[in-house]
């Protein structure tokens, strides 16, 4: 039926994920640049576009190492899960009305859920290291992810109700005669704050907060598993963007001059920039400060938020 | 929060504006004529060394780089006769410039020194000795020194008197 989870979309939406991914590498570097009134990597290639290649092949070329010290079968495991979790999580994306994987009537929940998972990722990894610095960020890590998927699962949960559907097709298909953006407004940011810092870049890189943890959770890896955490932290961007825009920004709807999915893919480019300006500009919260953020404001919010959905709900 | 928001803002202006970066095996960077690069001993107005081998800038020199050999010509003049200066070791201080009595050292502003090989980077004198006089165009040291050397004797440098005549009364 209608080519959905046909070969050709997994193996686009999969090689597409990855390549993205890759290039976003590049993308960031130049971006950062630009914003640092600096050029960022302009040599290798046009504008520099194949530094991602000279860069992957530094990556594969490198010493594999295990530190004798860590926990092996655990050690390989975590960075395979960065990178599972999140490609996962990119298969119950809707990207058009007929591009897509799966098709599950509770795929939001399972996002949330893989979301989840792959906080096993840095802890596993912080766990498996055996060493003091990797078991701070797996620690910070852990903490962290108890402070925000509260409020980013009650966040979502606003759209779900006004939607009635936990099927990520049909919020979209939902939003068809407005966006959720409007009506839950509070619910976007609430779920924006919440989606950066589920994938654990700053300012919410305490994880791996370099200035005081060397490089936290990955301290210890080398080659090419550092690069699935490198690789597995930018699909966890491209999924984020997805997500959000699919929940608030009317997934692939727009004006019909451009294709669907061109719309999916600008809406979705259109925050990756947004993570990155985040990244640039903010400073990095005290420990501390994150949970109680956390706990003592945009949980509370995020209930406002809930209950206020719900009573409109019910009485209109 | 608002000034998260400004900061975003900020940042992302900075967008629009030029790099800074001077991309340099394309571009020369614009250096200073002050800048402290390359040493360098020059010359007189006339041709000749300025360098009177007096070792101040080889005692001043924190990394001991320089090397030199005093000797003495037949006019009278001292000169190097082995003047060494080992880059590798260099950290461009400018000390040795500041030391010298004679202007006859002097840094520039070139940095591109760089060689595959460690032993290229001792410079000896022939290296080291520019025709021009740097940057003290009009100064020689010999000609306005007290010392006698050939085709001029004591107080005859410039702006120095003539010698007293001890036995004349006369002011």
């Amino acid at each position: 039926m209608n080519g959905l989870g046909s070969a050709a979309d997994i193996g686009g939406i999969l090689g597409g994920a990855i390549v993205t991914a890759a290039l976003m590498i590049w993308v960031e570097r130049r971006l950062l640049a630009f914003w640092q009134e600096r050029l960022g990597p302009n040599r290798v290639g046009p504008f520099g576009i194949m530094q991602v290649m000279a860069d992957m092949v530094k990556l594969f070329f490198k010493d594999e190492w295990v530190p004798p010290f860590a926990d092996r079968a655990v050690f390989v495991l975590a960075p395979t899960i960065a990178m599972l979790a999140t490609l996962l999580g990119l298969s119950l994306i809707p990207f058009a009305p007929d591009v897509g994987v799966a098709d599950l009537s509770f795929s939001l929940l399972c996002l949330l859920g893989l979301a989840s998972l792959s906080v096993y990722s840095p802890l596993l990894a912080g766990y498996a290291s055996h060493s003091k610095y990797p078991l701070l960020g797996g620690l910070r890590a852990a903490a962290q992810s108890f402070s925000y998927e509260v409020f980013m699962g009650l966040a979502a949960m606003g759209v779900v109700m006004q939607a009635g559907s936990l099927d990520l097709r049909v919020i979209v298909e939902s939003q068809y005669r407005g966006w959720y953006i409007g009506p839950q407004l509070l619910g976007f940011v609430l779920f924006l704050i919440a989606a950066v810092a589920e994938t654990r870049r700053a300012p919410f890189d305490l994880p791996e907060a370099e200035q005081e943890l060397v490089a936290g959770f990955h301290t210890e890896y080398s080659g090419i598993k550092f690069g699935m955490f490198y690789v597995g932290e930018y699909i966890g961007i491209l999924l984020n963007s997805a997500l959000i825009v699919t929940l608030y920004l009317g997934g692939w709807w727009g004006p019909a001059f451009l294709p669907p999915l061109a719309w999916f893919l600008l809406k979705m480019a259109g925050f990756i920039v947004l993570y990155l300006l985040l990244r640039t500009s903010l400073p990095r919260p005290r420990y501390d400060q994150l949970m109680r953020f956390g706990w003592l404001v945009l949980l509370p919010l995020a209930l406002v938020n809930l209950i206020g959905t719900a009573a409109w709900e019910v009485f209109s | 929060m608002i000034s998260l928001l400004r900061a975003l803002w900020i940042v992302f202006r900075r967008l629009f504006t030029p790099a800074a970066t001077v991309q340099y095996p394309e571009e020369m960077p614009k250096l200073a004529s002050r800048y402290r690069g390359r040493i360098v001993l020059t010359r007189d107005p006339d041709g000749q060394e300025r360098c009177v081998a007096c070792s101040l800038c080889a005692v001043v020199c924190p990394t001991d780089c320089i090397v030199l050999q005093k000797s003495e010509d037949e006019s009278g003049r001292w000169y190097p006769e082995v003047f060494r200066i080992n880059f590798s070791r260099c950290i461009y201080c400018g000390l040795c410039e500041e030391a010298c009595p004679t202007e006859a050292i002097q840094l520039t502003p070139d940095f591109e020194m760089g060689e595959q090989d460690r032993h290229f980077m001792v410079y000896e004198k022939e290296h080291l000795l520019t025709d021009g006089p740097g940057k003290y165009p009009g100064y020689s040291f010999w000609h306005v020194a007290g010392k006698a050397i050939a085709g001029k004797d004591k107080r005859e440098a410039q702006h120095e008197a003539p010698p007293i005549d001890i036995h004349s009364l006369l002011p």
